[in-house]
């Protein structure tokens, strides 16, 4: 691809959202991820990159506590959002994920109305008083998901009846509605076609304009698209985090610069 | 053309036409040819013995579909009737006197063989009409009553006339009796209601369902309200809430084996403790629903974890990823999206109760009661158990009237086992 266009790095000067230190995971036995260091900044789209099975996800799914409901898995170290431990016994993992919210590989919409699709998270968590609150809250997250003009007339119509690009958008307009300050991707456009994927990553670039995006991608040329700062994960390890652009043209590190041009993973 | 025949990389040439190949190709398709056989030629067997029991059922069974009335004219002869308590008149004087007077030959001798053509009902049915209205006293009314089930079986054709008369149930002059009744057009075979609507009786001409299909359904029914949340409940929280250990493994291990406890086993344990511990009431629908509620449990909390398993991991994500809690998540998404498994599998589980016959025979459902039981506790039998009750009576009209039986728990089997597979292909869901 000759697309290695790198996006526009306005920011770099946000404060960090999360902070994480010698974040450890273990699957059982399995030591997933190693001594984890990472500073995830507001306002900025940031993606993990690596080989398949390097722990991209698994760091992923520490930020919102997913990985709690894997029985065997055992994380340590400390997570702060906004300076705030979310490992901490006081923190309710349910409310942090309405906080933290999470788009999936393989979109999936609930086997419900595109209406109680969005509607359902602010429901849950009493963020409405009203019918009309909760049509507003609707309608404003599929805007801000870019998916309102294709579904407006059709609210009661099943979310598994749209495309693969609407139902992933349908999710992000889900995961908007509990009004998160994060929101991580864990390959959102793996399961899409080209054209569902630019206009998903159109909108992740929009996105940033309010919330801190984490995006676990394969494709380095979707990282390098959508992304201002990159994080390289190689077996468990972080190896490299900085500036998207840095990592593309001036990597740091020598299996960085294998994985960059496409000698390993 | 031979180089695009003879090539090959191993260490022979391969010639795609040659004898040997082609005979691999051969054998190949006759070996499909002949596993195709097999399975056309076993699912033939299966359909075959299927029509053998249902053209064996019909055919004996089609006779207890209609049942021989007689219409007889009698008279409430004052000088039988007792004046202080009506309901103890000599009827069956007045009805043998109405018969001689009406069947032409018949002298006051064969009063008593032509009392035997019609059922033992002809005398209530007159006590009955003489309470309702006691101005029939002297007057002349027409009956129109079920012939008894000698006479049945003779209007039926279903009586031998090659038989020496000693070994025949009816005698030469009764044939010409009840010939000479239907000469005067007296003898019709209208549609058995009785079979549906009157309780069991020990006369097969006035035997029907009524109590058994009461019995099975409040049997049913219990069974239903029991086994349904207890086993639902049961199968989320294994399913979703326990702790995966031994003490869940132990659990789920003896779930499968009561499911293979064969059922008798649990019409003991309902005898010893519903009964003999707890005092419950004997032969009641009640007990009965209770019992199999024990053998339905196990089938529905497997039907409904496998109907739970099967709700893909995606949506559970999901509903987690939007802050859902674990209980919202089970309550609100991977249960309704369960329902129809879950539905499907109490239907199957409730079918299968409804045909169990050995564990309601040990709680004395197989009692002779002559009236449908008008709440669950009263004693009644259930279909199947009325079955067996039938199939072991001697009167030669209960042989059709047991295949009738079949007939009709087959017809509700079919019904739930449709039931279920509408619901599955109604709910039937692509994810
Ligand atoms: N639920 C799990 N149970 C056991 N091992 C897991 C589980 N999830 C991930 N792993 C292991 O953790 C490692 C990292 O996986 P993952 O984070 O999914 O990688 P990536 O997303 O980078 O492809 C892999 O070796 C994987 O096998
Ligand atoms: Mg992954």
């Amino acid at each position: 691809m000759n697309d290695m266009r790198i996006a526009e790095r306005t920011v770099g000067t946000n404060a960090a959202k999360i902070s994480a230190r010698g974040v450890q995971v273990y699957y059982g036995e399995t030591h997933a991820l190693k001594d984890v260091d990472v500073d995830i900044l507001d306002r900025t789209v940031t993606a993990f990159i690596g080989p398949s099975g390097c722990g991209k996800s698994t760091f992923l799914r520490c930020l919102n506590r997913m990985n709690d409901t894997v029985a065997i898995a055992r994380v340590e170290g400390t997570i702060l959002l906004d300076g705030q431990d979310i490992y901490d016994k006081r923190i309710d993992p349910v409310q942090l994920r309405a906080k933290v919210g999470m788009v999936f590989q393989k979109p999936n919409p609930f086997p419900k109305s595109i209406y109680d699709n969005v509607a359902y998270g602010p429901k849950i968590h009493g963020l409405t008083r009203n019918k009309g609150e909760l049509d507003e809250i609707v309608e404003s997250s599929l805007r801000k998901a870019a998916l309102w003009n294709e579904v407006k007339g059709r609210l009661n119509d099943p979310g598994t009846g749209l495309s693969g690009g609407q139902q992933q958008r349908l999710c992000i307009a889900r995961a908007v509605a509990t009004s998160p300050e994060v929101l991580l991707m864990d390959e959102p456009c793996s399961a899409l076609d080209p054209i569902a994927t630019a206009q998903v990553e159109e909108l992740i670039d929009e996105l940033r304009e309010n919330y801190a995006v984490v995006i676990v991608t394969h494709s380095m040329q979707q990282a390098a698209r959508v992304s201002q700062r990159t994080a390289f994960f190689h077996l468990g390890n972080l190896v490299e985090y900085g500036e998207t652009g840095q990592i593309f043209t001036n990597p740091k590190d020598t299996r960085t610069e294998s994985y960059i041009t496409g000698r390993i993973g | 053309m031979a180089d695009a025949t003879q090539t090959g990389i191993g260490p022979r040439p391969v010639d795609w036409t040659s004898e040997e190949i082609g005979a691999r190709v051969r054998r190949r398709k006759a070996s499909e040819m002949r596993l195709k056989m097999v399975g056309l030629a076993a699912i033939g067997f299966a359909f075959l013995m299927l029509a053998i029991l249902m053209v064996s059922l019909i055919a004996t069974g089609w006779q207890a579909m209609t049942q021989t009335h007689v219409r007889i004219d009698v008279t409430y002869d004052p000088a039988l009737i007792n004046e202080a308590n009506p309901a103890r008149s000599n009827f069956r004087q007045m009805l043998q006197n109405s018969l001689v007077a009406q069947v032409p030959g018949a002298t006051a001798e064969d009063g008593r063989a032509l009392l035997g053509i019609l059922s033992n009902a002809a005398q209530f049915t007159m006590r009955d009409r003489l309470l309702a209205d006691p101005s029939l006293v002297g007057r002349t009314v027409t009956l129109n009553v079920p012939a008894s089930d000698p006479y049945d079986l003779l209007n039926k054709g279903l009586i031998d006339h090659e038989t020496p008369e000693e070994l025949r149930r009816v005698k030469d002059n009764e044939i010409a009796f009840f010939g000479a009744l239907a000469a005067q057009g007296r003898v019709t075979k209208p549609l058995n209601t009785t079979l549906l609507t009157s309780a069991d009786s020990r006369f097969p001409e006035l035997a029907g369902l009524r109590g058994a299909l009461t019995g099975s359904f409040y049997a049913l029914l219990t069974c239903f309200l029991l086994s349904f949340p207890i086993g639902i409940g049961a199968a989320i929280y294994l399913e979703e809430f326990a702790p995966k250990n031994k003490a869940s493994d132990f659990i789920e291990v003896n779930i499968n084996n009561l499911a293979a406890v064969p059922s008798v086993v649990f019409g003991l344990l309902g005898l010893a403790v519903f009964l003999n511990w707890l005092g419950l009431p004997r032969s009641a629908p009640f007990v009965g629903g209770m019992v199999l509620a024990l053998m339905t449990l196990p089938t529905i909390i497997i039907a409904t974890r496998a109907a739970l398993k099967a709700v893909p991991a995606s949506i559970r994500e999901a509903a987690l990823g939007v802050g859902a809690s674990r209980q919202q998540v089970v309550f609100h998404h991977v249960v309704p999206l369960a329902m129809p498994g879950i539905l499907t599998g109490t239907i199957i589980g409730l079918a299968q109760a409804l045909g169990q016959t050995a564990p309601l025979l040990l709680i004395g459902m197989n009692a002779f009661v002559t009236a449908a039981p008008a709440t669950p506790f009263d004693p009644a039998t259930a279909l199947p158990t009325q079955i067996f009750i039938w199939a072991d009576s001697p009167e030669r009209g209960f042989v059709s009237r047991t295949s009738a039986a079949i007939l009709v728990l087959l017809g509700f089997l079919v019904l739930m086992n449709g039931l279920a597979i509408f619901l599955r292909n109604k709910f039937e869901r692509k994810w």
